[in-house]
């Protein structure tokens, strides 16, 4: 915290939980329409939204749906017509908007939506993972997920940035682990108003659908053309790599933060051995990289912050040529592996001839509680039995069922 | 919403949008197997007609009354059915 503040360009620091900070950053990107169904699974992020409206701090439209599946189809519907528009869920909210996140990715409409991370029942479970999330990977979205809930607050401004930007043009949907990061409270720094405002901008589309002209959407299609949109989505996406650095850049002058793009590789350039993570537990596992850096360890920790588009370069950066790399994942793919792992390893492949040893620890589904120490534990003895040669499981997980 | 508060930038890629057009799918108007009449005398330019035609080829005017677009016009039916005054009806095509 220390360094940011003292390379903050103005602005506060509150205390946020990271619902709060998220709605925070919709008010400063002066969101003009929300829309949400405002019970179960809702967050308090629409409750602080819909506060800010009501006691005049924000000039949008609320609009109550009746499930989730019209929440984001509202979205979209003010989105299309030209209003910066945002929305929240979380778990079965998302599932059950899931046919909308596929509609509005393929639009190719700018919407930014926060995702407070869950676990999907049965049997029904409050706490945080990554399911929910990965379940939303091939539908043409952006997908950012944060650390902290100061990275919550920066993600979702930047997320604005990035959906409007012309080289790319499509939702960007931000992940924060519910509880963990939804419900707790840190000091988070807020820019001032004018800086965002300038560094923002207005609202910006590729067309606009307001009754002004005779315009159909989503129209039946011939396959061939059906594919060339489906690739423009790909090509887009592999554009949005460099948006999303040069925003990461840009918001540095009004913050004085920056993150590093797509991944943050702490401890990485002289590393041997490297973990990989994403989400709010990587603050636990830089603490044990730290703790193993101090016993002699050379380890370092490559965190995801974008996995759509997938940071392939940064993968091949950081983890070709390493020894051993550890992917922690917080979710599954029943009968495969972590998500994480699956990707790292194919983007991987791809720039090296020789691989790492490779080693997925899936740990932390149905939101149990995985906590510095144990990282610590896991990451040693994988480096330790690596080193003496020992064989290293290529998939396990890590759970604590209770006695 | 208005149109000024955005801020509308190209889009360089291929997206799902097309500007309908007038006969884009050949004329229609062939696919009738009634044809609508109309009674001008009884018509009281309740324009109903007009807003439920679901292929959008009728007008009503206040002097003239309706007139349809036969090129398009498919023969459903649904303007003499919600005809009011029973001005319009269907008669077998020849």
């Amino acid at each position: 915290m220390t360094a940011i503040l003292e390379e903050s360009r103005g602005g506060r620091i509150l205390p946020l939980t990271g619902n709060y900070a998220v709605a925070m950053a919709a008010k400063m990107a002066r969101v003009q329409v929300v829309a949400a169904y405002p019970i179960t699974p809702q967050t308090s992020v629409i409750e602080k939204l819909s506060e800010y409206i009501e006691a005049g701090e924000l000039e949008a439209t609320m609009i109550r749906v009746e499930s989730e599946h019209s929440a984001l189809a509202a979205t979209f519907g003010a989105a299309i017509a030209g209003a910066r528009a945002f929305t929240a869920t979380s778990s079965h909210g998302l599932l059950y908007m899931h046919e909308w996140v596929h509609w509005t990715g393929r639009a190719r409409v700018p919407i930014v939506m926060a995702i407070v991370t869950r676990a999907i029942a049965p049997p029904w479970n409050i706490w945080p993972d990554h399911s929910d999330f990965y379940d939303q990977r091939d539908a043409g979205w952006v997908m950012g997920f944060a650390m902290d809930n100061q990275e919550a607050f920066d993600l979702t401004l930047q997320a604005f940035r990035i959906s409007e930007d012309p080289r790319v043009y499509l939702p960007v949907m931000i992940g924060l682990e519910g509880f963990i990061l939804g419900h707790t409270t840190m000091p988070v720094h807020i820019p001032d108003q004018e800086a965002v405002d300038e560094w923002l901008g207005p609202r910006r589309q590729g067309f606009v659908i307001d009754g002004s002209e005779p315009l159909a959407h989503g129209n039946l299609a011939w396959p061939e053309d059906t594919e060339e949109m489906f690739m423009d989505i790909h090509r887009a996406m592999m554009e949005a790599k460099s948006v999303i650095r040069e925003v990461d850049e840009e918001y540095y002058r009004i913050t004085g933060r920056r993150y590093g793009g797509l991944t943050q590789c702490i401890r990485c350039s002289d590393a041997k051995y490297v973990v990989s993570s994403m989400g709010a537990w990587s603050g636990d596992i830089m603490e044990a990289v730290e703790k193993l850096r101090g016993e002699g360890y050379p380890v370092g920790v490559l965190r995801f912050r974008f996995i759509r588009p997938f940071p392939e370069e940064d993968v091949a950066e950081h983890l070709a040529g390493k020894k051993l790399v550890v992917v922690f994942d917080r979710a599954i793919s029943f009968g495969s592996m972590g998500q994480l792992f699956m990707e790292t390893v194919a983007h991987l492949a791809k720039h090296t001839g020789k691989l790492p040893v490779l080693r997925n620890i899936v740990a932390g589904v149905g939101g149990v509680n995985v906590e510095w120490r144990e990282f610590y534990e896991l990451i040693k003895d994988s480096i330790d039995r690596f080193e003496e040669g020992g064989e290293l499981e290529y998939f396990t997980w890590y759970h604590k069922a209770r006695r | 919403m208005s149109k000024s508060m955005v801020r509308l930038e190209p889009i360089k890629y291929h997206v799902p949008l097309a500007r309908p057009k007038q006969g884009v799918a050949g004329k229609t108007g062939f696919w009738r197997t009634e044809k609508p009449i109309v009674d001008n005398e009884k018509c009281i330019r309740c324009y109903l007609c007009e807003i439920y035609c679901p292929v959008n080829v009728i007008r009503v005017e206040p002097e003239t009354g309706v007139t349809i677009d036969y090129d398009y016009c498919k023969g459903c039916g649904v303007c003499s059915d919600v005809c009011p005054v029973n001005a319009i009806r269907m008669v077998p095509e020849e």
